[in-house]
């Protein structure tokens, strides 16, 4: 199979105008005939599904949500990154865009990237016309601020809620195309199969969460934007019915996935305190703003946070990182971390955390500056541990929070089965093998109110006068078949066993294994551990109650069976990937001073995995990653 | 800590319900409410009885979907915080605590702790958004937002639809969601032109589903995100303005 990823000929900066020009159009009068089906309700999904219903296509949208508002990019705290150049700090489209492919460590296809940096200008227009209330300076202007791999300050937010802004903004605009009539949208149904027929997507099947009833839906064209896979480690930022349920079973029936390996671990999260432990929560980036990072010096010291003398405290961000200090990128910075407590200098009961301190900034800036920049999360902090931030430092240690990899798409956001599109954090194309902190948000964006929008009628204006394939096709009846009977084959297991015990041992093995550090020995440790324990899943899961009436745990069971198959793939990706970049640090190759270390001559390229079968060796298809306009270097934030 | 759950059970809309009361031993305070029903659920499954059905995601606060009363108190006894950041160590070592769903004709029950809040998707689609197709803004800085009026918007705005106000209420009354959508938009400039279209079509759509506010104030003492009744001031005011408002005149400055 050989991958072609459609990136227009041409200088990078008038690549993507030159590709509206070109692609084929379809008539106002005639989008109407075509049926796009857009699972995902998230920030990529929801714009999606409300730009092309403005545009007057017929949209169908699925979530498994009770409400498209509830979808994970809600939770996203910090910001949104623009190239606004509104603070005269030397910002540009080629700044946010070199930037974005050297946070990303050089594993991020440059068109791309530069089409995301242009078009995180409308966005910020496109949000301000919704009603999304930014921050503001007391002129009326636009504030913004720093997050972390940039000099200049981008990034724009709603206090510490700016995912749920955003999103909200987008459901709006969502809902006003449901009340038209341009949307139909069913909540509380789980995209479980992919229809394809003749080499095209043509629908897919899903299950009704509350009655159970499967039902397939029919369109010239399926779009996913389902989110990351970060709950295979079982504890994430994740919530916790986000899964990669509609991207694997897409993956089964033709779709590669590329770079699974490519897994970001945050720097700033609450650290676990016990196995009862559900999830973890983050704290935003935005904090490395005002926080600085240390650890006592001494491992065997003691005493509390506020006893330990500035001579006694390592800052070691900035220390080692001058430069950018606090704000260096996420993989460095949760590296940093880990070797503090690898090496007995972590803070904490049970010493698995560093200290994040606002005690200076609290002096410098006053108490109330601070509230008014964080205090809601403060607020969160001191809900879960018990400790005020605004008296003691927080405690911090990374953990896994989003995830780079996803569905292989070329410049179109098409995966290579024709006719599916895939949006946001489920594909892989953006972010490289790191992704910048108010990247995500701005990414989700950028593909559902803009890219998809001008690149789907190339797919679907010669499909023009070609009915939709229906819902009583051989092909959609062979996938409700497919998924009526993976629901009857978990709940006939009757074994002794939660579905959230295999979760959780998944978890253990994932992060263990493939978690901050990979080496050669542990990934063939999870080779040999995970499908054990999918054998298992498969002969001792216990599930009560049917599957035609709300049913939690088969909801939940059918994810974890995925992340069961899935966890394999993303393992063999990191055994393959012989290098260190971004979130993927192979301890075998690193720097004398213990950073990633690529090997470009051997490694530049995305790695698309093509599904060949429970256990069976998957095949992998490389696209070669070129970097003509931004310098291949080795990464430095000193 | 030793904790006994007294936990409403109903296996769907129309089949009866009845309390079940569950022994919670030795679990930690550092727990989270939600944590204690997973925990609930392990030992449920265990004893070959069906898991408590609950609705939860992101268990951050924010994405509204945790949902119960606690002790007749809609997300429990810790003023601003829903039920998924309610931790043990603020309940009482040994108490019996009464855990239901969402009440209200509003919110039918779907089974156990899990109620049908898709009225508040109606109420938006009727009207709580800002006619903005994309494509068409222009400079997000050509329009000034002054800093008050925006931050007032963001403390309506920071409305996370759980429904509490509403469970809460003993009218069932659906008045301050509906006023801190409402009022998010209507406070920005951006929002002026379809003020009073856009009260309108809410508070008909809301008095579809929900009862009618009589000024109790119960909504905010249990919403998670403290929200201000003086949104369903502004609410009122407008909706009874929008009566005899002649839009056509509105494009005129004051």
């Amino acid at each position: 199979m050989k991958l072609d990823s459609h990136v227009p000929e041409g200088p990078i900066a008038d690549k993507w105008d030159n590709h509206k020009f070109d692609v084929k159009l379809v008539n106002p009068a005639n989008k109407r005939k075509f049926h796009v089906l857009v699972v995902g309700s998230g920030l990529a999904g929801a714009s999606a599904a409300a730009t092309l219903g403005e545009l007057g296509y017929q949209v169908t949208m699925l979530t498994f949500h009770d409400s498209p508002r509830r979808a994970h990019s809600i939770a996203a705290q910090g910001g949104i990154n623009a190239a606004k150049n509104y603070r005269n700090d030397g910002d540009s489209v080629q700044r946010l865009f070199y930037d974005t492919v050297k946070g990303g460590d050089f594993r991020a296809r440059e068109a791309n990237v530069y089409r995301l940096a242009q078009v995180s200008v409308n966005i910020i227009d496109q949000c301000v016309a919704q009603g999304v209330p930014f921050a503001r300076e007391y002129g009326g202007l636009l504030d913004n601020r720093s997050f972390g791999g940039a000099q200049v300050s981008r990034t724009f937010y709603a206090r510490g809620q700016t995912g749920q802004q955003l999103l909200l903004g987008a459901y709006q605009a969502l809902a006003r195309q449901v009340h038209l009539g341009n949307v139909d949208l069913h909540t509380r149904t789980e995209m479980l199969d992919l229809v394809v027929k003749d080499g095209r997507a043509c629908g897919v099947v899903a299950r009704h969460l509350i009655t159970g009833q499967v039902k397939s839906f029919a369109g010239h064209a399926v779009v996913l934007a389902t989110g990351g896979y970060g709950n295979v480690f079982y504890l994430s930022t994740n919530a916790m019915a986000s899964n990669v349920t509609a991207a694997w079973r897409a993956h089964k029936r033709g779709a590669l996935m590329a770079n699974p390996c490519f897994t970001q671990i945050h720097p700033t999260c609450i650290p676990a305190s016990d196995d009862f432990q559900s999830k973890l929560t983050l704290m935003s980036e935005s904090l490395r703003n005002d926080g600085r990072i240390w650890v006592p010096e001494s491992g065997t010291d003691t005493r509390s946070p506020d006893q330990i003398p500035e001579s006694e405290r390592d800052y070691y961000l900035e220390r080692r990182y001058p430069t950018f200090g606090n704000l260096v990128p996420r993989d460095v910075a949760s590296r940093a971390s880990k070797r503090e407590v690898d090496e007995g200098r972590g803070v904490g009961p049970i010493k698995n955390g560093v200290y994040l301190d606002f005690g200076e900034a609290i002096n410098r800036l006053g108490r109330h500056t601070m509230e008014e920049r964080y205090d809601n999360l403060f607020q969160m902090y001191e809900r879960i541990t018990g400790d005020d931030p605004y008296k003691v430092p927080m405690r911090i240690y990374p953990a896994v929070h989003y995830t780079m990899g996803g569905l292989w798409v070329d410049y179109n956001l098409m995966s290579n089965v024709a006719g599916l599109y895939v949006l946001g954090e489920a594909n892989f194309s953006d972010h490289g093998a790191n992704r910048l902190g108010a990247s995500a948000l701005m990414q989700g964006l950028a593909d559902g109110y803009f890219v998809l929008p001008a690149t789907i009628n190339d797919y679907l204006a010669p499909l023009l006068g070609s009915p939709a394939v229906g819902t009583d096709d051989p092909a959609f009846k062979a996938a409700e078949s497919n998924v009526a009977d993976q629901t009857n084959r978990m709940l006939s297991v009757k074994g002794t066993k939660s579905v959230d015990h295999f979760h959780r041992e998944l978890g253990k093995i994932m992060w263990n294994d493939c978690g901050m550090a990979r080496s050669a020995e542990t990934l063939d440790n999870a080779l040999s551990a995970i499908p054990a324990l999918r054998d298992e899943f498969w002969t001792d899961v216990k599930i009560l109650g049917d599957g035609e009436s709300f049913n939690q745990s088969l909801e939940k069971a059918g994810r974890v069976a995925d992340f069961l198959e899935f966890g394999e793939l993303l393992v063999r990706d990191a055994r393959d990937r012989e290098e260190s970049c971004g979130g993927h640090f192979r301890v075998e190759h690193q720097t004398e001073d213990g950073e990633a270390l690529r090997d470009d001559d051997n490694f530049a390229y995305a790695a698309a995995w093509e599904w060949k079968g429970v256990g069976e060796q998957p095949e992998v298809h490389k696209e070669p990653l070129t970097f003509d306009n931004v310098h291949l270097a080795q990464r430095s934030y000193k | 800590m030793d904790l006994t759950l007294r936990v409403w059970r109903q296996a769907g809309p129309d089949s009866p319900g009845r309390f079940e009361t569950y022994a919670m031993p030795g679990v930690s305070e550092d727990m989270s409410f939600l944590e204690l029903f997973d925990v609930l659920n392990e030992q449920l499954l265990a004893d070959n009885e069906e898991p408590v059905a609950f609705d939860h995601d992101c268990r951050e606060g924010i994405c509204g979907s945790c949902a119960m009363m606690i002790d007749g108190r809609a997300h429990g006894p810790e003023k601003g915080t829903a039920t998924c950041q309610l931790h043990l160590r603020k309940l009482k070592n040994g108490s019996v605590i009464t855990v239901e769903p969402w009440r209200s004709a509003g919110f039918p029950i779907i089974k156990d702790l899990a109620v049908d809040r898709s009225a508040f998707d109606r109420i938006v689609e009727s009207g709580g958004f800002i006619t903005a197709p994309t494509g068409a803004a222009r400079d997000a800085n050509e329009i000034l937002v002054p800093k008050e009026a925006s931050d007032a918007a963001m403390d309506a705005a920071a409305c996370i639809g759980c429904g509490a106000c509403v469970a809460a209420c003993p009218n069932s009354a659906a008045q301050l969601f509906t006023a801190a959508k409402y009022s998010h938009l209507s406070l920005l400039p951006q929002g002026q032109p379809e003020r009073y279209t856009r009260v309108v079509a809410m508070v008909e759509e809301m008095e579809k589903y929900f009862g009618s506010c009589t000024n109790h104030g119960e909504c905010e003492q249990a919403c998670p995100k403290e929200i201000s009744i003086d949104f369903i001031a502004m609410l009122n005011r407008d909706f009874v303005k929008a009566q005899f408002k002649n839009t056509r005149l509105s494009g005129q400055r004051a």
